[in-house]
């Protein structure tokens, strides 16, 4: 049976245009769906639970998102809830339902699918020989699982059809793969499944698949042949080459993509302009395989306190690195012998900025920067160690000389105090899948009744 | 290097990098043209690419595609996304180094 999806943006949070979200609306899909995060901006979120987005950003952008499907009378369902997908964010999102239901005068159905897993629990499919790393993978043992402040498995299809059948009007599904949250519906009802898989795969980072990335929504349908893609602001344009580009955009391999129960192939996939605005797509596969969905862990690797000096005078910024070296082994040293801390149970790490301080020893360039930032990183085993060394080598960074035989130099400190607490530094620790039996065993559903 | 060699970025429409997940960074060569993917193609070695980020050859994953007139390159990241020694957390500034790549 024909399948229509209405994708309002690649993530909720990012913004999208309200009148061709309102196109999309009155094009009457049978499923509103919309992506809630991904690992894009590091492990924080993860590791702590918390969503990487403003509240005040997702409750105005799900409050549209929930008129919309108050007027189209279809499910709405956001993946990856509150950018990690785990239980605390899930429920995080569904306190903004229900708040938003309060106000809006909304009665629902809410279905939320948790995807956090106990480390008890991927302890017992490690034992038994479930767990199978991908490449490259962090070493695991039951010591780094319960190391994990977050576990979370990658959900798909199957679990957002069980959310599905529930009848919910909305659902709120944690950690799912991208795409999942897209295909499911189209796969529930027969459409072709290398169809689905491709479609959600095009579809998953919103208009981005056009020459308008910014605007957000797009509507995909999807049939037993394939399906065809179209965006709904009046600018953007779906074309032969935006949409079969977006198979590179964050992909290792442009033609798999490996899902629980199998991979997509697109290989042999062809694009066709149905006029200047639609692309229909055929002949992408489905080629099913085991039942493995992907974890996803976070750990605390340390605390850290941060400084930052400039380095204005023409002598310094061009002797930087010389600089950095000298000033890096005598703080070694006055560490050691201050606090009594041997070297290898704390990290100091001095970047350069204007000199190679987004590539490090990879850099190739060099030249003569105007001035140069020196970005310091303590990170040690405690906030309280690192802060005590941030204020260790606070006056050091300020007036360290380059030579013994002048006077003290002292660099411009942008603010005070001069060292900065960042708290916890998280570190993704798994890169994993998991064999399952039986899909949603390792995931939980509730369901929900709100409002009125 | 001779005088006849250019930078990548002045023969292509476009270089650009970002994550793969947190383990992977991935590079995609934008040739804008046939004409600019089949001038490209044999110039652009994939034991270079891997000296320019320090990957060994074997690791680095290449993959050819003249329908989009794109070289792709997926280099796993020597340093893990967000680890204590990364510098660039959604990697899009390696790019740079093979867009300033002389060929």
């Amino acid at each position: 049976m024909p399948t229509r999806v209405l994708v309002p943006s690649g993530v909720l949070g990012l913004g999208f245009d309200r009148s061709a979200l309102a196109r999309g609306v009155a094009m009457a899909p049978d499923i509103i769906a919309i992506d809630g995060g991904s690992t894009d901006s590091g492990p924080f979120s993860l590791g702590a639970g918390q969503s990487k987005y403003a509240r005040a950003a997702t409750k105005s952008e799900w409050r549209d998102l929930m008129l919309a499907r108050a007027q189209a009378g279809v499910p709405l369902l956001i993946g990856t809830a509150g950018t990690c997908g785990a239980d605390a964010t899930v429920d995080w999102m569904f306190d903004i339902t229900v708040e938003l239901a309060a106000e809006l005068g909304q009665t629902l159905r809410v279905a939320r699918l948790y995807s956090s897993q106990s480390a008890e629990s991927v302890c017992t499919a490690l034992d038994k020989g479930r767990i199978t790393p991908l490449t490259p993978a962090p070493e695991v043992s039951a010591k780094t699982l319960h190391s994990m402040s977050n576990i979370v498995a990658l959900a798909g299809a199957e679990h957002i059809q069980e959310a599905l059948k529930t009848g919910a009007d909305i659902i709120i599904a944690g950690r799912t793969t991208d795409t999942a949250t897209i295909a499911a519906l189209p796969l529930m009802r027969g459409d072709h499944p290398g169809g689905a898989w491709h479609g959600a795969k095009i579809a998953e980072c919103g208009a981005l698949c056009s020459t308008n990335p910014t605007s957000g929504v797009i509507v995909v349908d999807f049939d037993e042949t394939g399906f065809t893609v179209e965006a709904m602001h009046e600018t953007a344009l779906c074309t032969p080459h935006s949409v079969s580009a977006h198979m590179l955009y964050e992909n290792t391999d442009p033609f798999i993509l490996y899902e629980p129960g199998g991979h997509l192939d697109v290989t042999n996939a062809h694009y066709t302009a149905l006029d200047a605005r639609r692309v229909r797509v055929e002949g992408s596969e489905w080629v099913p395989g085991r039942y493995t969905v992907k974890l996803e862990g976070a750990r605390i690797a340390g605390y850290q306190t941060t400084i930052l000096a400039i380095l204005r005078g023409a002598h310094y910024a061009a002797h930087a690195q010389q600089w950095v070296a000298k000033l890096t082994t005598f703080l070694t040293d006055t560490i050691t012998r201050r606090m009594d801390l041997s070297p290898d149970s704390y990290s100091l790490d001095f970047r350069l900025i204007g000199v190679d301080g987004a590539l490090g020893p990879l850099e190739n360039r060099t030249g003569t920067p105007v001035e140069v930032g020196m970005l310091g990183l303590v990170t040690a085993q405690s906030q309280a160690i690192a802060a005590e060394i941030g204020k260790l080598i606070n006056p050091f960074v300020l007036h360290y000389p380059l030579t013994e035989d002048e006077e003290l130099p002292t660099f411009a400190f942008p603010y005070s105090p001069a060292t900065t607490d960042r708290g916890a530094l998280y570190e993704f620790a798994l890169n994993h899948v998991m064999e399952l039996d039986e899909p949603m065993s390792a995931f939980r559903l509730t369901v929900t009744e709100v409002g009125a | 290097m001779t005088a006849a060699m250019k930078t990548l970025g002045e023969q292509v429409l476009k270089v650009r990098s970002k994550n793969a997940g947190p383990f992977w960074v991935t590079i995609d060569i934008f040739c804008g043209s046939p004409q600019a993917y089949a001038s490209i193609l044999p110039r652009v070695r994939t034991a270079d690419v891997g000296r320019l980020y320090g990957t060994p050859e074997q690791l680095v994953k290449r993959f050819d595609i003249p329908d989009l007139h794109v070289i792709k390159f997926s280099i796993p990241r020597p340093v893990v996304q967000g680890a204590a020694a990364d510098r660039d957390m959604h990697g899009a500034q390696w790019a740079h180094l093979l867009d300033e790549m002389l060929v």
